[in-house]
């Protein structure tokens, strides 16, 4: 069974992307589709056995050998284990949900079968990258996933911006591999294997011992949990490593929907808490685990307040909720920080799909400047939105009942608040803070889109119409869990890390003490982010439907902080100049310089001037006959055989 | 050493009895002797190919001795016709056969004139690039592997690009430098241990005495100078930063089998080289300069990584990204570590599929729009999804994604790397960037965008005869990605004994520090 739900999505993207065209745009549609349901529902099944039974057990299938050397030894395999089902729950049904969507979404795109293809590869390939059982097979995955998303956010080959955002894309991640990578080397060298288990046994054994490193003796832990962290900060879309994500929104939005939002730059934080065993061994890399996600998650939050494009609004969002994610695992919680990862799959994935719904009625439109009074127009698609919003900025009474974000999110903040260390209490307040402006950016999303008046140009409007059924299906579902999977699933992973659901499948080296302290913080910390929520809905109502004047207003009397904000706080620019321009100018300069002025020119070039110089005859040799020169080495072969045949007696 | 009857004769001359056959058969330049030679040549290099497979086959992987072995007096006693293979040098046997019936198959159409003549010195340049592979005396190495230099000028010059002289005049100079060093050594060893045996030469023992040379104390003494006679060979091969301007050149200059050639068998020389050579028969004195293999191998990583960035020429482009793959061959083989000499060998191997592939894949629309300027191209996937396709799998594999087999052997040597000096692996894993960066920007330029170039309006998809040799290199780079073992554990044995063999004597010349741990 694990093999298929492995496999069914890579025979479905062979099917689609070698047979499409013979098969025709609807029948690979309608295949990768189908087998996507399928291994969505045997993960259902799995996650049932493995997870929520209280008798499962983990499982692991060795498929072959792939790279074996010396004491190197690494096979594909496939582990499963609760954190690898919640992530096969998450991939295949989000995948199979985006997969049915887009029949309708890309239905009049010439190129749809390679589309459905896309998607069916970046699903198999996160879902190598979720079940493996040493560090090279996730690092397949990760590049797997990579090269996916680099498909699929060039997926419109001749729009230019697509492409650079494609490349962009790639390239920032290979920046995150380069840690990665550094990272696993590391591990071998230290235990001498990549292999999960191997690695997690021995790990205990290494804590506080150092090595040299770049010259310097450093922390083994330390060291290997901050290169591997490299890799989950470029994934994730972390601050520093962050700028790739919200270009990505050039693809199509079932895309962002499924990659760039519910699964794929996820991988980051089920990577950090799949190494939990190693992570709580330094709490060096732990803290900066949580430092790193609270400053995305707050950075993210003040981007988001002011762009206007809708999905790189929900872009900066994402960034910022995995930030989140970040800071729940650094502070040891690591339950909480996946459990939010999976509440994030279904009320973003929402957000996402609605919006292509949104984009999708607007003709392309996707300035929401050009939008409003949207709501009587397309008012199932209206509603979800609101259920995608509410659940994400964690509508719900404490003690009581709420959306899945109230649980997750809200849960979060707690023990970030629990930990009572200097770090923790700046990632408390920056969270806080940031889930203000949660609030307020997705009702400004909300109010921009749906309410007030139109200002969309008459004749788009005229054509603004209701999604197909096949689009709108997918959201009711995932509506559905963006309501109740808080509800539903919060005892379970909110436990402890060896209890009933979790099974060790996270590691906490204190007993799960945050998990234990945060569900006793004090009053006013369990109501903080609700009353932020409020507020921030409270400011963007004000803002504008109330007075709709006053957003210009503000942008006009702090206009240097409304620019930094909206330039994203010049990341690219700063990027171009420190990384990008240098490095074409030294390729230049090595080429041009380097290879033609120096070495040429003192090399081949000038020893070729200076024969010339010397003898007119020569040049016969420069402007002529390759002949001459074969002729010279003839000669040279021929007058050493010579020599030997003349030398024939050894002289030894 | 396993006696082997004629086989490794038999795979080494079968393509000169072809070029004999064309040479002595086919009269004339008309169509009909064109076709003549053209199939000659291929069932030649066919036949040379299956017969490759069947030592392949018959090959022990158990074994680190030298197999299939002929051993004939040749010029007197102390110089034979000695030939044989190992774990080491069989695959490069398999490799420069299965290319050559490739390149025989990608000139078919592109070369119009003197094909008769163009076909003789790709067979003849077979013969002796399979002689270098097989021979185990000096001598007959040294005339393998110089011999081989006229025929690939030959193409370069005769059937070259415009440049052509300058390219073939660099690789000339480059090369002579080179080899006169080589030859100078290999007489000096003649003298010294009185053989050219190579097996016994890998067990001589040159004496490692720092000497005195015109008031310098040279360390490693004449291991030192012999490495580094050697290295001048086989540096300019590879080719390594510094020595490496050659290349680019050449490459734009060749024609496209000419370049598949050059990429993909005559690089390897050198690697095999410094396996076959340095290591073994100095290993104090490669021990010694490790770290200057090292420093050069980085500095070639980065540097033409970054130069390949600027390029604006496709085929220099993947001439300069050449450059930096075999960075990793020579970093690799420097650490003396099992992961770090098999993913040498394997990169070296990986390297002549992918960037044979790459050039074939320039071939195909260089034969439809005849130039090789980036800036000319752009949507062809609009027109060509075959072609689209190939070419992603071979730029992936170019930037290292793991399951192609590009992967493995980055991976291996970063990874031996990394044991060794931590400092050599973090600079070359720059490359992973760098890799992904030029790659992913040519493709975008080439491939992507809009199909907006009016001389590209026609452009026509890859027909079957570009697709027969194209689509098996596009399995082998996905099969050997997934599944590299085949190409790795037949040296496995082989490349043990080696490092064995060169702790040993580290060990006797009191230099081995505690390494033991790190060669597993």
């Amino acid at each position: 069974m694990y093999s298929a739900i492995l496999f069914l999505p890579l025979i479905g993207a062979i099917i689609a992307g070698l047979f499409g065209r013979m098969i025709g745009h609807k029948a690979a549609e309608y295949i990768t589709s189908a087998l996507l349901v399928l291994a969505a529902l045997l993960s259902w099944i799995v996650f049932y056995d493995i997870g929520l039974s209280a008798d499962g057990t983990k499982a692991k299938v060795e498929l072959f050998q792939w790279i074996t050397s010396g004491r190197l030894d690494v096979s594909w395999g496939i582990r499963v284990d609760t954190l690898t089902a919640v992530m096969l729950v998450v991939v295949n049904s989000v995948s199979a949900l985006v997969h049915i969507y887009s029949i309708g979404y890309m239905h009049d795109d010439p190129h749809r079968s390679r589309f459905f293809a896309y998607l069916s590869l970046f699903t198999f390939a996160m879902l190598m990258l979720v079940t493996s059982d040493n560090l090279l097979q996730m690092f397949f995955g990760w590049e797997g996933v990579g090269l996916a998303s680099y498909l699929l956010i060039g997926f419109w080959y001749q729009k230019p911006s697509a492409n650079a955002a494609a490349i962009k894309a790639f390239v920032v991640n290979r920046v995150g591999d380069f840690g990665f990578a550094l990272g696993i080397f590391g591990v071998f060298a230290v235990f001498g294997s990549i292999d999960l288990d191997t690695v997690f046994a021995a790990s205990a054994e290494q804590k506080g011992k150092t090595f040299e490193f770049l010259g310097y003796q450093l922390d083994i832990m330390t060291t290997l949990c901050l290169l591997l962290f490299m890799g989950a900060m470029g994934k994730s879309a972390q601050f520093l490593l962050h700028t790739w994500l919200p270009d990505a929104m050039e693809g199509p939005t079932p895309v962002s929907a499924l990659i760039h939002a519910a699964t794929m730059v996820t991988a980051g934080v089920f990577m950090v808490a799949r190494l939990s065993p190693l992570f709580e061994l330094s709490q060096v890399a732990r803290d900066v685990v949580t430092v790193v996600g609270a400053t995305t998650a707050f950075f993210a939050a003040t981007v988001g307040l002011v762009q206007n494009d809708i999905k790189r609004v929900i872009a900066y969002s994402t960034c910022s909720q995995l930030g989140y994610m970040f800071a729940a695992l650094g502070v040891g919680a690591y339950g909480v920080g996946i459990f939010h990862l999976f509440t994030h799959a279904f009320f973003k994935a929402l957000l996402f799909l609605g919006s292509g719904s949104v984009i999708h009625a607007m003709s392309n439109e996707q300035d929401m400047r050009n939008m409003g009074g949207l709501a009587s127009r397309i008012r199932i698609t209206w509603i979800m939105m609101l259920i995608g919003t509410v659940a994400l900025t964690g509508l719900g009474i404490p003690h009581l009942i709420g959306t899945a974000g109230f649980y997750s999110k809200d849960a979060i903040i707690e023990a970030t608040h629990a930990v009572h260390s200097g770090v923790g209490n700046y990632a408390f307040w920056l969270l806080v803070v940031a889930a203000f402006m949660t609030s307020f950016y997705s009702w400004r999303l909300m109010f921009m889109t749906f309410h007030g008046r139109s200002r969309a140009e008459p004749d788009v409007l005229k054509k603004v119409h209701e999604s197909p059924q096949v689009m709108l299906v997918p959201l009711y579902i995932l509506a559905a869990g963006a309501l109740f999977a808080g509800v539903i699933f919060s005892g379970y992973f909110l436990s402890d890390s060896d209890g009933t659901f979790w099974k060790g499948a996270v590691f906490s080296a204190n007993g799960d003490k945050v998990v234990h302290d945060m569900h006793h913080g004090p009053e006013w910390v369990l109501w903080a982010p609700t009353v932020m929520m409020a507020a921030g809905f409270g400011l963007s109502y004000l803002f504008y439907i109330a007075a709709p004047w006053l957003p210009g207003a503000f942008a006009k009397a702090f206009r240097p902080l409304y620019l930094f904000l909206l330039n994203k706080w010049y990341f690219d620019e700063l990027y171009d100049l420190i990384f990008v321009r240098p490095a074409m100018w030294l390729g230049r300069f090595f080429w041009k310089t380097g290879d033609g002025t120096i070495i040429d020119g003192m090399g081949p070039n000038g020893i070729a001037s200076r024969v010339m110089d010397a003898s007119g005859r020569i040049v016969k040799v420069q402007t002529g006959y390759v002949y001459h020169y074969a002729f010279a080495m003839l000669i040279g072969v021929a007058m050493l055989i010579t020599y030997f045949m003349f030398a024939g007696g050894a002289p030894s | 050493m396993i006696d082997g009857g004629i086989l490794l004769s038999a795979v080494t001359f079968l393509p000169l009895v072809g070029a004999f056959f064309i040479f002595a058969m086919v009269q004339g330049d008309d169509e009909a002797a064109q076709r003549n030679a053209r199939y000659v040549a291929l069932y030649t290099t066919i036949a040379t190919f299956a017969l490759s497979l069947f030592l392949w086959w018959n090959f022990d992987p158990s074994t680190a001795d030298f197999q299939f072995v002929e051993d004939y007096a040749w010029l007197g006693e102390n110089i034979r016709y000695k030939m044989g293979v190992d774990g080491i040098s069989v695959l490069f046997v398999v490799l420069t056969a299965f290319l050559m019936p490739i390149c025989i198959l990608a000139s078919w159409e592109s070369i119009g004139s003197r094909v008769k003549e163009y076909m003789i010195a790709f067979l003849v340049l077979e013969t002796l690039m399979i002689g270098v592979f097989c021979a185990l005396d000096l001598v007959l190495f040294y005339l393998f592997f110089e011999a081989g230099l006229i025929p690939m000028f030959l193409i370069i010059g005769v059937w070259g690009g415009k440049r052509r002289v300058y390219a073939s005049f660099k690789f000339f100079l480059y090369t002579l430098l080179g080899s006169v060093f080589m030859l100078l050594a290999i007489m000096a060893m003649y003298w010294h241990a009185g053989t050219t045996d190579i097996p016994t030469l890998m067990q001589a023992k040159f004496p490692f005495a720092p000497i005195d040379v015109f008031g310098f104390e040279i360390p490693g003494g004449m291991q030192t100078l012999l490495w580094f006679a050697f290295f001048a060979s086989f540096a300019v091969k590879m080719p390594m930063w510094p020595v490496h301007t050659w290349l680019p050149d050449a490459h734009v200059e060749a024609p496209t089998a000419g370049s598949v050639i050059l990429a993909g068998v005559l690089l390897k020389m050198g690697g095999y080289g410094f396996l076959r050579f340095s290591l073994p028969m100095f290993p104090v004195a490669s021990d010694l300069l490790a770290p200057l293999v090292f420093a050069m191998s980085v500095i070639a990583i980065i540097y033409t990584s970054l130069v390949a960035l600027a390029q604006e020429d496709i085929k220099k482009l993947i001439a300069y990204s050449s450059v930096a793959h075999m960075g990793f061959v020579t970093m690799g083989i420097f650490t003396v570590t099992v992961q770090g000499i098999q993913g040498g060998i394997f990169q070296m191997l990986s390297h002549g599929i992918i960037s044979s592939a790459l050039f074939l894949c320039v071939g195909v629309i260089y034969d439809r729009i005849h130039t090789r300027e980036i800036a000319a191209y752009g949507g062809l996937v609009e027109r060509m999804p075959v072609y689209a396709v190939c070419f992603m799998v071979f730029t992936m594999a170019n930037a290292g994604l793991p399951g192609t087999s590009g992967f493995v052997g980055e991976f291996l040597t970063l990874l031996a790397a990394f044991t060794v000096n931590t400092w050599v692996a973090a600079f070359a894993t720059i490359s992973v960037i760098l890799a992904a960066a030029y790659s992913l920007y040519l493709y975008r330029r080439i491939i992507f965008g809009k199909l907006e170039k009016s001389a590209l309006a026609n452009i026509v998809d890859m027909n079957r005869r570009e697709m027969s040799y194209i689509l098996p290199l596009v399995a082998l780079t996905i099969l050997f990605g997934f599944y590299p073992a085949p190409l790795i554990e037949i040296h496995d044995v082989s490349v043990q004994k080696l490092i064995t063999t060169y702790q040993q004597a580290l060990a006797e010349a009191g230099r081995l520090t505690d390494l033991a741990g790190l060669t597993q």
